[in-house]
This record gives structure tokens, sequence and C-alpha cells, in this order.
């Protein structure tokens, strides 16, 4: 278990020394971090012209969920996309064999290779947004609700990492997953509005299908002292049987790895 | 292409955000505050769907991976400019992705009976036209992104910089009649309101000014061409072959 925080820490104080390089690239993130943010407040917005709710989600409340996906996409930019849409390349380039002979868990490796400190901001911004909407809203939060908020975003991290991990895994069969990533990124802007404002297949879908509503309503749900739970003891389980499939998934696809070029 | 097709039906499903957002407006019952029922919703948003998928570009990518790679040497020693290489691919492309966006319109009218249409061969020649204007402006704008590979390596991290204002801006989220007046004054003075706006706009039917939006596209597309041009020719005079 040491040795893992340890290659941790060597992975990330190595991607940051190589980061600085491009300080510029900072910069831009910045700056797009901010325009995301403030184009999706606008058009969320639009929802509450004349006193409208958004699926009886208050405005303030609404901005907890936005908060969330902020976090929630921070968290992506640093870890999930720099390190799993490398996978495809792996095994385009064959370079998955040197992968596979380290002496260390595969799936750890390529999970935590990188560190893109550039998503930091976002992740900061986001759970200030969180804490500042919920004061807006329910005026004070509990302990308690902190506690199940911190384990409902740990949920909602789970599975959007195993759902990441499915696909990246599925490219040793097709070589190229690009597009399978953008229909991911694709629907989990649907995480940016409440679940309750989807017409009932939508909410159905993204409840047990591709699990949306746990990423950011039910997260939001906690910190505002409004999450049931029996839906969060439900978020548990799947979230451990999305983990526990991603790994198994993993297995199996590396029975089927042919290595290229080699 | 066609050896991609899983690709390319991942591409045609990779754009489904219009159809969140059609369920969203009128799950809420918002679009009657901006002057559209539900049908007249739907429609939008099967036209911003459909002008979205023959209008995507992603030039910038292809060039940066070429530029890296050193590809791009014997690229810029032929006699044709290396952008019409991608245009060429782009095209190819789209053409392709016809029969996939065809099939989704089509379960989209199983799922939305009502929202059926059939624009008017008018219509339908206009849209054609306006989408492969904006075609082309989203092409162009990239490419000026893609030209500063010539000075720094990561150009695609730029490419974030136009896709955020195209993302809120261009009517992929939302008609742009929804947006409060001022608001709507300011983004009809960028070139995103044409890319998906407009197009979409003349396909589903909707009150839109013809001449006035071919007219923006006509003055964006003249502003960027010698722009391109311009930054192309200085960054060749800077290029030092990467990795070749």
């Amino acid at each position: 278990m040491q040795r893992y925080f340890k290659t941790i820490r060597l992975f990330w104080s190595t991607a940051f020394a190589s980061q600085l390089e491009y300080q510029l690239n900072f910069l831009i993130e910045l700056l797009a971090m901010l325009g995301t943010l403030l184009g999706s407040v606008f058009i969320l917005s639009l929802f509450f012209t004349g006193g409208r709710q958004l699926g009886d989600w208050t405005w303030e409340s609404a901005l907890v969920i936005q908060g969330v996906y902020t976090f929630l996409d921070g968290l992506t930019n640093a870890l999930l996309r720099p390190n799993l849409t490398e996978i495809v390349n792996y095994v385009r380039e064959g370079t998955l064999d040197y992968v596979l002979l380290k002496p260390i868990d595969s799936q750890f490796w390529l999970s935590v290779k990188k560190f893109s400190f550039a998503g930091l901001p976002e992740i900061i911004l986001g759970l200030s947004i969180v804490f500042w909407a919920t004061i807006q809203s329910v005026s004070t939060f509990s302990i308690y609700s902190l506690f199940v908020f911190i384990i409902s975003l740990l949920i909602g991290f789970i599975i959007l990492y195993s759902v990441w991990f499915l696909i990246a895994a599925s490219s040793i069969w097709f070589v190229k997953t690009w597009n399978a990533t953008e229909v991911l990124r694709a629907l989990l802007a649907a995480g940016r509005y409440p679940i309750s404002a989807y017409p009932v297949v939508l909410r159905f879908i993204f409840t047990l299908v591709l699990p949306v509503a746990f990423l950011t309503t039910f997260p939001a749900e906690a910190i505002l002292g409004e999450l049931k739970f029996n839906i969060l003891f439900f978020g548990l389980i799947l979230s451990t049987l999305f983990f526990i499939f991603s790994r198994l998934f993993w297995k199996f696809a590396l029975k089927h790895y042919t290595s290229a070029s080699s | 292409m066609l050896e991609y097709r899983i690709e390319i039906a991942l591409w045609a499903l990779s754009g489904v955000l219009p159809f969140i957002m059609f369920s969203l407006w009128s799950q809420n019952d918002v679009g009657n505050s901006f002057g559209l029922n539900d049908i007249g919703l739907a429609r939008y948003f099967l036209s911003a769907f459909l002008v979205r998928q023959f209008s995507v570009v992603w030039v910038v990518f292809s060039f940066e991976e070429d530029s890296l790679s050193g590809r791009l040497s014997p690229y810029l020693l032929q006699p044709l400019h290396p952008l019409f290489r991608y245009i060429a691919s782009h095209l190819a492309e789209q053409a392709t992705r016809l029969p996939f966006a065809i099939a989704i319109a089509i379960s989209f009218f199983i799922l939305n009976p009502s929202s059926f249409w059939l624009p008017s061969l008018p219509q339908l020649f206009f849209a054609y036209l306006s989408t492969h204007f904006a075609f082309t402006i989203a092409f162009l704008l990239q490419s000026l992104v893609a030209a500063l590979c010539f000075w720094t390596e990561k150009s695609s991290a730029l490419e974030r910089l136009i896709f955020v204002p195209y993302l809120f801006l261009s009517g992929l989220l939302v008609p742009l009649s929804a947006f409060p007046s001022n608001v709507l004054k300011v983004a009809m003075l960028t070139p995103f309101p044409y890319l998906i706006n407009f197009p979409a706009k003349i396909l589903s039917g909707m009150p839109v000014h013809i001449f006035n939006g071919f007219l923006a596209q006509i003055l964006w597309i003249s502003i960027l061409v010698p722009s391109v041009n311009i930054l192309w020719k200085l960054g060749v005079k800077r290029y030092t072959a990467m990795g070749a």
C-alpha cells in the first residue's frame, strides 16, 4: 500500500515539474474555465425567468448543482482525462507492453500516471460555489450533511471514474475511442441540471443506466440536507459494483490484448 | 472513412446535447417565454443537431498531430495548400455521417411524432447553403488557431477558447431568441450565432432575416480568409519541422 502512495507522489511531482514549462496552458485553462462557468450560469438563469423553478429546485439550490458539476469537471480535467485518454495511445503504439511489465497494478499505473494541475482552480472554485450557494439556500449546514456530502461525492467520483475507465479499456478492441469519450462528455453535461428537471424516461436512464444523478444531483441534495438515506445506501452499492466491474473488465480486456508492432 | 463506421456512429451520437437541452426546455415549459411552443422547440433542436453534424470541425487536432509528428513537412512541399487536405477529409466524413444523421432524425420523429415536418425546397436549399457557410466559418476559425501551432506546440488548448463561446453563443443549447436583448446584441457581433442558430432557424422554419444572415456569414468569411492566409504565411516561415 505504501508503495502505491510513494508512486503517486513521484508521478505527480514529475507531472508538476513538467507542467511548469507550459504556464501559458495554465492561463488558457483558467480562462476557458471561467468562460464555461459564466456561460452555464447564464443558461441556467434562462430557466428561472419569470419566477419559474427548475424541477422544484430554487435558483440557489440549482447553483449548488453547478458547483458540484464544476468540482467533478475539475477532477476530470486534472486526473481522468490526462490519464485515461492516453490508454488508446498505449494500445495503438504497443507501449502498453511496458506498462504491463511493471511490477505494479496496471490499472493503478494507467489511472494515476499524470495529474494536470490546471484542473486545480476548477476544483477549488467548484467547492467554493457549493458552500456559498448552500449558505444562500439553507443558511447553514450541519456536520452530518457535510459528511454525507463527502461520501456522496466519493460515490459520484468512483462511478465517473469507472465509466471513463470502461470506455478507455474498450480501446483494446476498438483502438480508437476518442469519440466514445465525446459521447460520454455530452451525456455527462446533463449533470449540470437537477435530475428532477428531466422527463421521466431520462430521469430513469440518468439514475440507473448512466448514473448522472449520482454525480451531481445527489451530492447537492446531501449538502442541502435533503438526501434520503436509502439513496445514499443504493449509491454505495452501485459505485462498488461499477468499480468491481471496471476491474473485471480490465482483466478481461487484457486477455484479448494482442500487442502491436512487437 | 467507411472503415471507421463505429467511430462515425459515435460521433453522430456525441451530438446529443441539443436533444438533452430540448428535453429540459420542453419539460419545464420555458419555451413559451421565448415564443416557441413544444413543436417549435423540437424542430429547432433537431435542426441544430443536423446543422452541427455537417458543420463540426476538428482541423486543429489533426493539424497539431501532423505538426508535432513531423508529417506536415512533406505536405508543405506539395504544390497544394495543406489546408485543402483537411477540407477534403472533413467533407468526406460529412458524407459518411449522412446516413447516421438521417437515422437519428427518424428516431427523433418516432419519439416526437407531432414535431414531424418536411422543409420546403427553398428552405432546404437555403439551410444547406448556410450550413456550408457555417462550416466554412468554423473551419477558418479553427485554422486560425491551428496556424498558431507554428508558434506554440499546444494549440489545441487554445481551441478551447473558441469552443467555450461557441458552445454558449451558437444556439446549440438554446435558441438565441431566449437571450435578454443586451446579451443578444453582443452575441450577434460574434461569428458564433451564424454557425448553428441561423441555419437551424431556416431549416426549422422559424422567422428569420435570410438576407441579413447570409450577408453576415459572407462578411465573416471575407474577414477570416485573408487573416488565415497572413497568419499561415508568417507561421510557415517559423516552421522548424519538429520530429522530422
